[in-house]
């Protein structure tokens, strides 16, 4: 395959139109004639390109030995980010810049010399190959006629039987492997209905997981909070799970300010109100409470709700509000839940509606 | 025992004698005869494809470094290694050995900073080279397969992404993944059932991210290299297209022999993306994952972004409102419908998708050109596409910059509100104007390669003639240039074609109407005669003009 | 573990146990004075005549908004009880006096000097009881734990300031500072303060320690240079995609420009 000519040749075989037909197109005048570079014509010039190869090649190899020595002569030990001695992340710095920059070089060296090479040293005629239709007609023919053949002599056609339990078997036995990723996890919506947060569970800081007075919550604070049952719960049974739906953020409002609707009345102490720190939208931490215009953000979709007002939507994608947990103050002045929340936190899912009355009705 | 199939050739040389006894074992000479001397056409911008390839090469190799390091395991272990800030604190098992590969593995924190780059651009040069495909319309019969098998990568290529971006379980990965969580429990009627599937359980179990593991570095480089075997496997039964020019026609390809120039220049180029990708690693901190420590569900920091490939699903999820005019939440049909996380995937993320996909067919269906095209358009000889392209740049630039809203806020000290408002007017109307002042720059265009035609180059040089008149001398454009400039088409608005019946149905009256948007204005290739008219009149500057709105067409 | 459970029982133990708790009570006695000490030095130094030049200044420079008793206005609120440490974090950042009024107070050049904010924090002190500043004690980052910081950093102000401490944005063009370059005593001022629209985190919610230890992490932060280069003002993926689509990109640009150009 392959029918090839220089550029010379494919000058005088350029398509000859007819007279009409020069007068609607400019015929094709074929391939420039080829000019010569300075490396073709003037041998010093050549030998000139011959040396910055070399010498590209030389550094290369420099800079094979520059990652060594960043390698094997940068001593990096001690600890990193230590607020007393900065000296090990110098070292780790100018470690990572000694190898990656001599990685650099040796593939630079390489590269760029042998693509200096190619292009002043090796041939720069441009060469013209014919195309081919993708495939022939006959070849199309033929074939199809083998297919037929074999289609024909597996004999599938004249016994329909054989081939319909051909296809259901084969059709269900991948099916069966299916099957296996039933089990990559349960399959029981109702757990996103509870949290840890029941009757009585103290609300504990986080991360320090010490429970929290009223008195000391102030005007303007803003507490990152979870259930103090949480430390029963160990990483392997479902602690970051448990916290992913439990953590709550309490902050204290002047009660003037808020606005509280029927049924809600006695779900904060004081102006001290709970709500969970799960985005309605997809699920981010919105921990970012603005004490004056008691705006809660979240970082990752700016979904913005108003602590004022019940938590409700005021900006972003978010498309429901976020959930608050009832709280009071017991004998010792600690801050507890009195119950779970009242419907899902989170973001919003299918089963989400039917879980919200369900939750209504247990309440 | 027949001795016909042995050779009795002797070879004279040293290679001859290599090959030779190659050849007698394994049959290598059909290869070379094939691709040898196999002709490739050189333009800088075909290099792209070649960039994303070299790019996943270094992929796989400082990926094969990491996986001897890392341990993606989610049980929890307390960090002893020499990272101060961390010291003592209990964090998975991957987060730790995400930090020890960072402080602890010689070479580690370059490499793992190889393997993020070279990530990026990996990610960038299949967009770039993707805009180069369409823009010059290579994806055009035969190569519409070859267009959708390079879409599947992309869309590959960011599930390979974001799956590497997920398993260092940071605080930054781990929330990126509570989105997915969200995302997957937007899906009607199976989302919360996909979410338990997905991570073995309520978010985060401890499962996802072996689970992860087994897809980032086996399925689904499995998959990329498939593809990439079966996308080169294509160019080489279609041969590689080329841009118009003298001597240059459908019927061949001119360029460079692959042995030695082209291999030679190819070859290289790995090298020499290997060392832009070392230099970065070197003198650029990528994803300082140390900073935002093991994953847990309750902080969370400003700037939570994903990689850029991922940010036109970030910046659709920023910008869709949600109770905005009304809530977009909402119980019906026994379920509720969380339409504010699945529109902005499905319409304004997936339509992106789905356009750039299904674009061969779309402009098929428009143009009704079903013919082999080897030969490129210059973006500019295509106006339509031109300016569909940027519409789309346009679109999907917005999604990704929405990604960014709240830094583009901090920055440039403009309101985070208003960024979001600016940038969902944008979406809406900013690629019907792209479109259409590209289409007229684009016009613009292919009027001055008239007039560099018919008029050639001014020179600067101002004569007097005799008879007193100032003009200045122009410079005609020699053979070859003149050539490169006229060898295009300019098809006609195509109007409503009845069928069969003859009846003009609906969805025709549809295409005859995107038809004459694409076509109506155009401006078509000199003509020798139009050439000779010029030059019996110079003084007609309105030659140009004149012949345009001549091949106006209603 | 032997060994000691013998010598316990050695004649002299109970003697050696008396003088070490001896020992103990009074160092414990001694520390524990010497910060009450410390702290009534603090809170009682101002002299009369720091608090009357604070009023002068008071009057003439942050009056016209927070009313000549400090008592607020429509335009500045109350800044009777906000504490010595309100008026030494705004006006030692140069945040007040407000060059305009806006969504929030800009940090810029301080338009005093440390006398002068000493006296203004002395007269508004005096105004009523609020967050003193903070003992050099809890300044010190040699003391802090740069672990427990972090982890009380990413659980409280990772959110708004990012996890590097670099800032991020708020609601409406208000926006979350750079912590960097912060002196260890405005950052303290600031948990304890809560301005703007930060929230409080008074030494119930984030104690003493706690705090020197979000500072210590935080200076460990700032000393330190990044380990992998540049890094691209610790923004994260944005900036890591932004420098690819520049810098990335016109190299790999002027590589295949020059690798399909023709030599000469």
């Amino acid at each position: 395959m392959g029918n090839h000519s220089d550029g010379v040749k494919a000058h005088t075989s350029a398509v000859v139109t007819s007279q009409e037909a020069s007068q609607e197109r400019f015929p094709d005048p074929g391939l420039p004639p080829h000019a010569p570079r300075l490396t073709d014509v003037d041998s010093k010039k050549a030998k000139g390109a011959e040396r910055q190869v070399v010498l590209l090649f030389v550094i290369s190899i420099l800079g094979s030995l520059l990652f060594w020595v960043g390698y094997f002569g940068i001593e990096v030990s001690g600890n990193f980010y230590d607020v007393m001695n900065p000296e090990p992340n110098k070292m780790l710095r100018l470690q990572n810049l000694l190898m990656g920059l001599g990685v650099a070089f040796a593939m630079f060296g390489i590269g760029i010399g042998i693509v200096h090479w190619a292009r002043s040293l090796m041939p720069d005629h441009e060469m013209v190959e014919e195309r081919h239709a993708v495939t022939s007609e006959e070849d199309r023919a033929e074939a199809q006629e083998i297919m037929e053949t074999i289609i024909e002599e597996t004999g599938i056609k004249r016994r329909p039987l054989l081939r319909n339990t051909l296809i259901g078997s084969v059709i269900l036995a991948p099916l069966t492997f299916v099957t296996l990723f039933r089990d990559l996890g349960p399959a029981d919506p109702s757990v996103l209905k509870y949290t840890m947060w029941d009757e009585g569970v103290r609300l504990v800081r986080d991360p320090s997981g010490t429970p929290i007075k009223a008195a000391d919550v102030t005007l303007g604070s803003a507490y990152h909070v979870l259930p103090e049952t949480l430390s029963t719960l160990t990483h392997e049974n479902g602690y970051l799970e448990e916290k992913a739906k439990s953590v709550v953020l309490l902050m204290r409002l002047d009660p003037s300010e808020l606005n509280v609707s029927e049924g809600r009345e006695d779900w904060n102490v004081d102006g001290i109100i709970a709500y969970s720190k799960v985005c309605t939208h997809v699920g981010c931490p919105i921990a970012l409470y603005e004490q004056r215009t008691h705006h809660l953000l979240c970082p990752c979709h700016q979904s913005t709700f108003d602590a004022a007002n019940e938590c409700e939507v005021v900006f972003g994608p978010a498309g429901h509000a976020l959930p608050q947990l009832p709280i009071r103050v017991d004998s010792e002045g600690y801050l507890v839940s009195q119950s779970d929340f009242h419907e899902p936190v989170g973001p919003g899912y299918w089963e989400r509606a039917k879980h919200v009355k369900e939750m209504a009705g247990e309440a | 025992m027949s001795h016909s199939l042995q050779s009795d050739y002797k070879a004279k040389t040293t290679t001859g004698r290599i090959a030779h006894y190659v050849d007698q074992r394994v049959g290598v000479s059909g290869i070379v005869k094939e691709f040898g001397r196999k002709i490739f056409p050189d333009h800088w911008s075909f290099m792209f494809g070649e960039v994303a390839l070299y790019s996943l090469v270094i992929l796989i190799l400082s990926g094969t470094f990491l996986t001897f390091f890392f341990n993606p395991t989610m049980v929890s272990v307390t960090y002893d290694g020499s990272y101060v800030p961390m010291k003592g604190v209990d964090m998975s098992g991957a987060y730790a050995s995400a930090l020890d590969i960072s402080f602890d593995v010689r070479g580690g924190l370059l490499m793992r900073q190889i393997h993020h780059w070279a990530a990026l651009m990996f990610m960038m040069a299949m967009t770039v080279h993707m805009l180069r495909v369409f823009f010059t319309g290579a994806f055009r019969r035969p190569r519409e397969l070859n267009w959708v098998v390079g879409a599947t990568l992309m869309i590959v290529g960011i599930l390979a992404g974001f799956t590497g971006y997920s398993l260092p379980d940071d605080v930054l990965s781990g929330n990126g993944l509570r989105i997915i969580d969200g995302i997957f429990k937007s899906i009607p009627l199976i989302g919360t059932y996909i979410s338990l599937f997905f991570f073995g359980g309520e978010f985060p179990g401890s499962a996802i991210i072996s689970r992860l593991y087994s897809l980032h570095i086996m399925v689904i480089p499995a998959i990329l290299l498939l593809l990439v075997a079966i996308h080169m496997f294509m160019v080489v039964i279609h041969k590689h297209t080329q841009y118009p020019g003298p001597g240059r026609t459908e019927n061949n390809v001119v360029g460079f022999p692959v042995g030695p120039v082209y291999a030679a220049k190819a070859g290289g180029f790995f090298f020499i993306v290997f060392g832009i990708i070392a230099l970065l690693s070197a003198t650029f901190t990528i994803n300082a994952l140390w900073n935002y420590g093991p994953y847990d569900p309750s902080p969370v920091q400003a700037g939570t972004q994903p990689d850029w490939y991922v940010g036109f699903g970030d910046g659709a999820l920023r910008l869709w409102p949600g109770v905005w005019p009304f809530p977009w939440e909402f119980e019906f049909l026994g379920g509720t419908w969380v339409l504010s996380v699945l529109l902005p995937f499905a319409l304004m993320a997936g339509s992106v998708i789905m356009a750039m996909v299904f674009w061969p067919w779309i402009e098929r269906w428009v143009t009704k050109d079903n013919r082999v095209h080897n030969v490129l358009d210059r973006p500019r000889n295509a106006p339509f596409r031109t300016g569909v392209g940027v519409a789309g740049i346009i679109g999907y630039a917005t999604l990704m910059i929405a990604a960014s809203s709240d830094l583009i806020a901090t920055h440039f000290h403009v309101s985070l509100n208003d960024v979001a408002y600016a940038l969902r007017a944008s979406f809406l109307v900013g690629p019907l104007i792209g479109f259409y002042i590209t289409q007229r720059i684009c016009l613009a265009l292919q009027r001055k390669d008239r007039e560099l035609v018919l008029h050639g180059i001014e020179t600067g040089n101002v004569v007097q003639l005799p008879h007193g008149e100032f003009i200045e001398v122009h410079k005609p454009v020699d053979e070859y240039r003149r050539y490169a400039l006229v060898d295009f088409e300019s098809p006609a608005p195509l109007p409503a074609q009845p069928n069969k019946k003859g009846k003009v149905n609906p969805i025709e009256k549809i295409r005859a109407g995107l038809s004459k948007i694409w076509f109506e204005d155009r401006v078509v290739a000199v003509t020798p005669a139009e050439l000779e008219a010029a030059h019996h009149d110079h003084h007609s500057d309105n030659a140009v003009e004149g012949s345009v709105s001549a091949s106006l067409e209603k | 573990m032997k060994a000691l459970s013998q010598k316990r029982r050695h004649p002299l133990a109970a003697l050696v146990l008396l003088a070490l708790a001896l020992l103990l009570s009074g160092g414990l006695y001694a520390v524990a004075t010497a910060t009450n000490e410390a702290q009534a030095a603090t809170s009682t130094s101002y002299s009369a005549e720091d608090i009357a030049e604070g009023q002068k200044l008071f009057v003439s420079n942050c009056a016209t908004c927070h009313g000549t008793n400090a008592e607020g206005s429509v335009d500045g609120p109350s800044l009777i009880g906000v504490g010595a440490a309100a008026v030494d974090f705004q006006v030692g950042t140069g945040r007040m006096p407000m060059q305009m009024q806006g969504v929030q107070a800009q940090l810029k050049p301080g338009q005093f000097n440390d006398e002068q904010t000493m006296q203004l924090s002395a007269y508004v002190a005096s105004l009523g009881a609020g967050p003193t500043i903070p003992e050099d004690e809890y300044l010190d980052v040699s003391k802090g734990d740069a672990a427990n910081g972090a982890k009380v950093f990413l659980a409280n102000c990772a959110m708004c300031h990012n996890a590097a401490g670099v800032g991020g944005a708020l609601t409406r063009g208000k926006f979350a500072p750079t912590l960097m370059g912060v002196s260890e005593k405005h950052i303290y001022e600031a948990m304890e303060t809560g301005p703007q629209n930060m929230p409080v985190f008074s030494d119930v919610n984030i104690t003493p320690e706690e705090k020197r230890d979000v500072i210590t992490y935080l200076k460990s932060q700032e000393v330190n240079t990044p380990v992998g280069g540049f890094a691209l003002g610790s923004l994260g993926p944005v900036s890591e995609g932004l420098l690819i689509w520049t810098l990335g990109l016109v190299i790999v640009i002027a590589f295949t420009l020059w690798l399909t150009s023709r030599a000469a």
